[in-house]
């Protein structure tokens, strides 16, 4: 009986995924097949930068003074060793761009991470128990949403630090980051989880579960989540692209990470000393890579809000 | 919110105000940071200093060349090695129209010994004041000081009615929250060329020439207005757009982009400020290290191989774009006592480096914290993360820790027990003399006399204390330069500190604009002339 009831698994993953109307829409979008390879590519390339950047540019020992301010491999100056050309301690740009994009994505990601399951857990709890538990979150969420992000970052930000003690600031710059763009970012994901799980909570599946006898944790968890998770993935997606952008505006600031382990914000915020002296390429190059990177995940999460909405089938 | 539209409006008319006499003679220039207090003993720094001392005068003053000029005294003689007679010059009023007399000389002075007073080591130069009459004084020293008048440049000399009636009586300084915006720290009544007309503090100074003044001076300008612009960027933009006259420092890498543009130049020199490392020699264990039990820097051959590790040409031809000049002394050639002979580097030798470590018993090197500023000296940072490439070449894994001024100053000076292991520290001699720097960096750090009070890594050897005290007393030059050479040559052998070099004052100036630029930095309105 049981062998039956389970659907036939005729093509596996993969053909199944190519079947798919997702697939076919992706295919369909030359934009978002190159915004996918670009994305790809950086974050393979960030994810073995050891083995990818040509040189190790955090260690001091290979580093030569004399080989700072280098411009790129095709100017007149230029070294070929050094394609993109090198900062004011000799660094290869190329390569602290490559590790740069390793911190601002470790980031991006873990942030939204925390800020996925913070809000969706919220966004649950809020839609399904409703009353006094629904109004107090969502006031919370309209207060906060009525602060700009980068603001509310900030603030975090600097109450992490000031509790810290000062020697463990570097060492923890990373977690807090992480921590401030998280809880800046929860109310999207709360309040589009809510308003799925207000719409989940009248069907019949669910009130069948609660006639069992269910336990509400497990009726959210088992029957309204999976049901929900939907939309978050888009938003997800977009959020990416602004937590990356959040976390290097913060670098830039000088509150992110710091110059030990730069993000591409710092590498930007370092080269901005060299702008106007000539040295265009410190500061141009981390730029370009934190523009494509988030102009393709933008286009990614564009493409699938539009592809997984039905009315614009 | 109407009361702040108000505000906005006040402050356009103010501005359209300002701009139309702005033609005038009305000089406009920016620094990186304000002066931290207008109380003119409350905070040893020379940016505060030099900047109040246009408002406050002491009984001596530098010229634009950095000679000794006499400015509230008229003359003075040396009675006995610890015995000075000052005549006072008659006729200078405060501000407020207070006459001048010895009883503000000697009221200042003892202003300078109070509890919130950061002068007291030149008050400490004075053990008492004697009032010959109105006009004459005569100073006792505890010890023989022929560098006196040259510290009592930077003792400025305040009304004592105006003290009193305000109850300005004690020293305000910036560093406490009890004294700080208390009457002094915010009002100025001195006998300079200039009046504070209003001020915002970390916004804008405005400063009128007053009414009259004691001496005939080069200087044409009229008004004043000083705002503080921490971005470096912001400020070069500012003198270019012609929103200034001036404005200091103005990063190296910019000095092309001055030349380049229209109606400004870059106005540079070298400065009088030498730049060094030092290391804790003090402590049986380093603070800061991987090394437990004992402290590497207690072994003279550690310090030589981090001397020799350095490459002071890179750092000149890359950090500072060849506007440095390495240096093998503690002091600059600008200031008595500098002798050329003994001014050559260490050489650059990460071989020899290698080898003395492993002699010393660190054949893979060891790890260390450097502290180092970030917005006080020319490049600061940048120096420091070179100098940290250049020792992990010979194996000594240095980790900087770049901070803004304030957070450095409180973490690694006396007040906080010298918390550091390395450190970069700059030095300008007050005084110009060689003492200063003996006195302040190299001598044994004792706390009733204050002598190296900024010797941050205790170095300390007892000969070069004896010919400190000597070369203090000491009045033949001939002999007193011996005596400052033997000092250090000694210091040099056992490499107390690691000297990096002079640093260049960088100024950007507007064309047609005439300064004087002091070895010292300090911006001095008596020799401003605007076209």
């Amino acid at each position: 009986m049981a062998e039956q009831l389970r659907r036939p698994w005729p093509r596996g993953m993969i053909g199944r995924l190519l079947d798919s109307d997702l697939f076919y829409s992706f295919s369909r979008s030359p934009v978002t097949v190159l915004a996918a390879l670009v994305t790809a590519v950086m974050m393979g390339a960030a994810a073995f930068a050891p083995w990818v950047a040509p040189h190790t540019p955090f260690d001091l020992a290979t580093l030569d003074l004399l080989d700072a301010f280098l411009p790129p491999a095709w100017m007149p100056d230029g070294d070929p060793r050094y394609l993109l050309g090198t900062d004011d301690q000799g660094r290869d740009v190329l390569s602290t761009i490559i590790y740069g994009a390793r911190v601002s994505l470790l980031v991006g990601f873990a942030a939204v991470f925390l800020a996925m399951f913070l809000g969706v857990a919220l966004g649950l709890v809020s839609g399904y128990m409703g009353g006094m538990v629904d109004a107090v979150i969502m006031r919370i969420a309209d207060v906060q949403l009525s602060f700009p992000t980068i603001l509310i970052a900030l603030l975090i930000d600097g109450v992490a630090r000031g509790l810290l003690p000062r020697d463990m600031h570097e060492e923890m710059a990373i977690y807090v980051l992480i921590f401030a763009i998280g809880i800046s970012g929860w109310v999207q994901y709360a309040r589009t989880v809510r308003g799925s799980t207000l719409v989940e909570k009248r069907k019949e599946y669910v009130q069948a579960a609660q006639v069992i006898g269910i336990r509400p944790w497990l009726i959210m968890l088992r029957h309204v989540l999976p049901n929900v998770m939907g939309p978050v993935l888009v938003i997800g997606t977009i959020h990416l692209a602004i937590a990356i952008i959040t976390e290097a505006t913060l670098s830039f600031l000088g509150v992110g990470v710091p110059a030990t382990q730069p993000s591409l914000g710092t590498l930007i915020r370092i080269g901005n000393d060299f702008l106007f002296s000539g040295e265009w390429w410190i500061t141009i190059f981390p730029g370009a890579a934190l523009a494509i990177l988030v102009l393709s995940v933008n286009l990614l999460g564009d493409w699938l809000r539009d592809a997984l909405n039905p009315k614009l089938r | 919110m109407t009361w702040q539209l108000g505000r906005l409006a006040a402050a356009a008319v103010l501005a359209l105000g300002v701009s139309a006499t702005a033609s005038a003679q009305t000089f406009r220039y920016a620094f990186q940071g304000d002066a931290q207090s207008l109380d003119p003993h409350g905070l040893n720094e020379t940016f505060t200093l030099g900047f109040l001392g246009n408002v406050y005068e002491g009984l001596a003053a530098y010229d634009a060349d950095l000679n000794l000029i006499p400015a509230l005294a008229e003359s003075w003689e040396v009675l006995s090695p610890t015995k000075w007679r000052f005549k006072l010059r008659r006729g200078v009023k405060f501000h407020n129209g207070n006459p001048f007399t010895a009883d503000d000389v000697i009221f200042s002075w003892k202003r300078t010994l109070t509890e919130g007073s950061d002068q007291k080591v030149r008050g400490g130069l004075i053990s008492d004041i004697t009032k010959i009459d109105d006009y004459t004084i005569e100073v006792e020293t505890p010890s023989p000081t022929p560098t006196l008048v040259r510290e009592l440049v930077w003792l400025y000399i305040m009304d004592e009615e105006w003290a009193v009636a305000n109850g300005a009586t004690e020293a305000e300084s910036p560093k406490s929250a009890e004294t700080s915006g208390k009457f002094a720290s915010l009002n100025a009544n001195g006998t300079g060329p200039f009046v504070i007309e209003s001020r915002e503090p970390d916004v804008k100074t405005v400063f009128k020439r007053a009414p009259s003044y004691w001496k005939e001076i080069r200087s044409n300008v009229q008004e004043v207005v000083f705002t503080p612009v921490s971005q470096d960027a912001t400020r070069v933009a500012a003198l270019i757009s012609g929103e200034l006259d001036l404005a200091y420092p103005i990063p190296v890498q910019d000095w092309d982009r001055l030349e380049a543009a229209d109606g400004v130049s870059p106005l540079t020199g070298p400065e009088a400020r030498t730049i060094f490392l030092g290391m804790d020699q003090a402590r049986d264990e380093l603070l800061y290290s991987d090394i437990k039990g004992k402290n590497p820097f207690k072994d003279v051959r550690v310090r030589r191989a981090f001397a020799h590790a350095i490459d002071l040409e890179a750092i000149r031809k890359k950090v500072m774009r060849g506007a440095s000049t390495p240096t093998g002394l503690m002091v600059a050639p600008q200031v008595n006592g500098f002798n050329p002979e003994l001014n050559t580097p260490y050489a650059y030798d990460p071989e020899l480096a290698k080898k003395l470590l492993a002699e010393a018993g660190y054949p893979d090197g060891f790890e260390v914290t450097m502290d180092c500023p970030n917005n006080r000296y020319v490049n600061d940072e940048r120096i420091c993360q070179a100098v940290a490439a250049m020792l992990a070449k010979v194996g000594i894994e240095v980790d900087v820790l770049a901070q803004p001024k304030s957070k450095y100053f409180a973490k690694v000076l006396a007040q906080n027990d010298y918390d550091t292991s390395f450190y970069l520290l700059g030095w300008t001699p007050g005084s110009m003399d060689a003492h200063n720097v003996l006195q302040n960096l190299l001598s044994c750090r004792n706390k009733e006399t204050r002598a190296g009070l900024f010797n941050l890594g205790g170095y300390c050897n007892p000969r070069v204390d004896e010919l400190t005290a000597q070369i203090a007393a000491e009045t033949d030059p001939d002999r007193r330069q011996a005596l400052i050479d033997e000092a250090f040559a000694i210091h040099k052998e056992e490499v107390g500190h690691i000297p990096l070099h002079q640093q260049p004052l960088s100024w950007g100036v507007r064309d047609g604009v005439t300064v004087a630029q002091r070895a010292d930095n300090v911006l001095d309105f008596r020799n401003v002339v605007l076209p």
